[in-house]
């Protein structure tokens, strides 16, 4: 029994590392003095470095506008798709809404960046953020969907019913009754959405434009010019916003 | 049927899903501060009935009139009835107080506050206003689901087997709670239960309904002691058949002496007799070979197994259906 516990205790310890092991080391290396994986004493200056490079900056801005706007267009829209089919099921809507989850990144880019082609024959507009955000609506849809459709299916469906009959009308009962308990699904859904956006490279490297490089297209192309301790410090500060996210959104649902 | 003081009437209701005749010509009047029962067996219609007048459904034919008025086709939240739900659907992230409310404030109604508190007091919910449902007890639950519905003061408040959520032993208390709240507030009720003793402690009338059809309504004495079909003197209580006659346990007598001229009899033997506590159950084979069951009180003559007895009963106890 005790054996067992200790070992079991073991085997958690192990997976966790295996998890984060890697980012704990990239974030030991992001406050080394040295350029290179050897530990020379403790320093910030590759996160000076990074919030003074005005291309990473431009880009994390760039990044930060997109996610915002891709999340919330994508959650409203998702929310309400997945409400539609949680009330009228069908196994043609929905099958086809997964079909965009397991389509592969490369082909959706494509596909989307040869939609912009034929549609720029008709507008004059151009690749830009416009094209970015609407790319990232596309493919983060599918996302809350399924997550705010997993909470409907274990909420009571004679919430709605005791709310018509209690004199609110359909708008009402969703405003005051469904919404409010399927909102723990709506943060989670949002948070997933705004995840898939900030981090997305291959679909907004094909229909970025000029002026709407993203944070993960600058910081692959510092990547392969070698390795840089900045990248270090960038992705340090990315996973501690992240963490800050998740915490705030979890002190929300708890309220 | 459409006596003037009728609250709630059905004329000729039907639903079916797409084959299914779910509920089958049903005509049914309600009169004003009845307490009145739909009685009968799971897939009956009773709940679809229901959820007919609730307007959850919407009749494929016929006509339900609430106040003299056509109803069948506004939505739930244009009628005034209200309904207890099975599993009361309580909202779960509103309190106590805000569930109650609920009603009040989408009507936009006045003395809200005082209404809300007269209620929970007539529930015995004082002091639990700003709890979760997910905080109070079935029994709590049960109430709640109960007030949110009476403080709006429906026509007629509908109830779907509000208590079988409960335990058997809160169940008989909450029946007698329910049916004093009901007089109190002399509001309509219309019961769905498939419990035959929770219909007739219950209500002041009941229909009793079969595969979608109503096949009698009366008061409990009628429904039970002159059922019209077998199907409902089978339903409501325990029956022996000799022949085509029909007689409950409790009207079939048994004595070790034929009882004279007052009533034939039939001999005889005892087969096995059960003690249940208030009485004894006496099962006995007629000589064609029909068994019947006599209930009898523990004080009178004991019967033993084997034992050559008489069965007989009054006249007037005899069920006869064509």
């Amino acid at each position: 029994m005790k054996r067992t516990g200790v070992a079991l205790s073991i085997y958690a310890l192990a997976a966790y590392l295996f998890l984060h092991l890697p980012l704990l080391i990239l974030s030991i290396f992001s406050f080394n003095q040295s350029r290179f994986t050897v530990w020379e004493g403790f320093s910030l200056r590759w996160y000076a470095a990074a919030l003074h490079d005005s291309q990473l900056t431009e880009a994390a801005s760039n990044s930060l506008i997109i996610a915002i706007f891709a999340t919330a267009a994508a959650t409203i829209i998702g929310t309400l798709a997945a409400y539609g089919l949680w009330k009228r099921s069908s196994p043609a809507l929905s099958g086809s809404l997964y079909l965009s989850l397991v389509t592969p990144e490369i082909v959706t880019g494509i596909s989307l960046l040869a939609f912009y082609q034929w549609i720029f024959r008709f507008l004059r507009v151009q690749l830009g953020m416009h094209t970015v955000i609407l790319a990232h609506v596309s493919f983060s849809i599918a996302f809350v969907v399924i997550v705010v459709l997993a909470r409907l299916r274990s909420m009571d469906r004679q919430l709605e019913e005791a709310a018509l009959d209690l004199g609110a009308n359909e708008w009402q009962a969703f405003r005051h009754v469904t919404l409010p308990v399927i909102r723990p699904g709506v943060v989670a859904a949002a948070l997933l959405a705004f995840t898939v956006s900030f981090d997305d490279y291959v679909i907004t490297s094909l229909v970025a434009g000029v002026n709407s490089e993203t944070l993960p297209m600058v910081i692959y192309a510092i990547a392969r010019r070698g390795a840089n301790p900045v990248l270090n410090a960038i992705s340090a500060m990315i996973v501690i916003g992240f963490g800050a996210l998740i915490l705030i959104s979890e002190r929300l649902r708890a309220r | 049927m459409s006596s003037p003081q009728c609250v709630l009437e059905l004329r000729d209701v039907s639903k079916h899903f797409s084959t299914h005749r779910a509920v089958d010509s049903v005509s049914l009047g309600i009169e004003r501060g009845e307490f009145f029962s739909l009685l009968g067996p799971s897939g009956c219609g009773k709940t679809t009935t229901l959820r007919l007048i609730a307007g959850f459904e919407e009749p494929t034919s016929g006509e339900i009139r609430l106040n003299g008025a056509s109803i069948q086709h506004l939505k739930p939240y244009q009628r005034n009835v209200s309904t207890v739900f099975q599993n009361y659907a309580l909202f779960p992230h509103l309190s106590v107080r805000e569930n109650v409310e609920f009603g009040l404030r989408r009507r936009s109604e006045n003395h809200i506050g005082k209404r809300v508190a007269e209620v929970l007091d007539l529930v015995q919910l004082a002091g639990k206003e700003s709890r979760l449902p997910s905080e109070i007890s079935g029994g709590e639950r049960q109430r709640v689901a109960l007030a949110r519905s009476l403080v709006l003061a429906p026509d007629v408040l509908l109830l779907d087997e509000p208590l079988s959520a409960l335990d058997p032993n809160l169940r008989k208390q909450v029946r007698a709670e329910l049916k004093n709240i009901q007089r109190q507030v002399g509001i309509t009720f219309l019961f769905v239960t498939h419990d035959q003793e929770e219909a007739l402690s219950m209500s002041d009338r009941l229909g009793v309904m079969h595969a979608g059809q109503l096949q009698q309504t009366g008061t409990p004495e009628e429904i039970y002691l002159r059922p019209r079909t077998r199907f409902v003197a089978s339903f409501l209580g325990a029956l022996n058949w000799i022949g085509d006659i029909g007689v409950r346990p409790e009207a079939t007598r048994i004595s070790k002496q034929p009882p004279g001229a007052e009533a034939p009899s039939h001999p005889a033997t005892v087969a096995q007799s059960t003690f249940l506590g208030n009485c004894v159950h006496v099962e006995a084979s007629l000589v064609t070979g029909q068994t019947v069951v006599a209930e009898v009180s523990r004080l009178g003559d004991n019967f033993v197994a084997g034992e050559q007895v008489f069965i007989w009963w009054q006249p007037a106890d005899e069920l006869r259906f064509e």
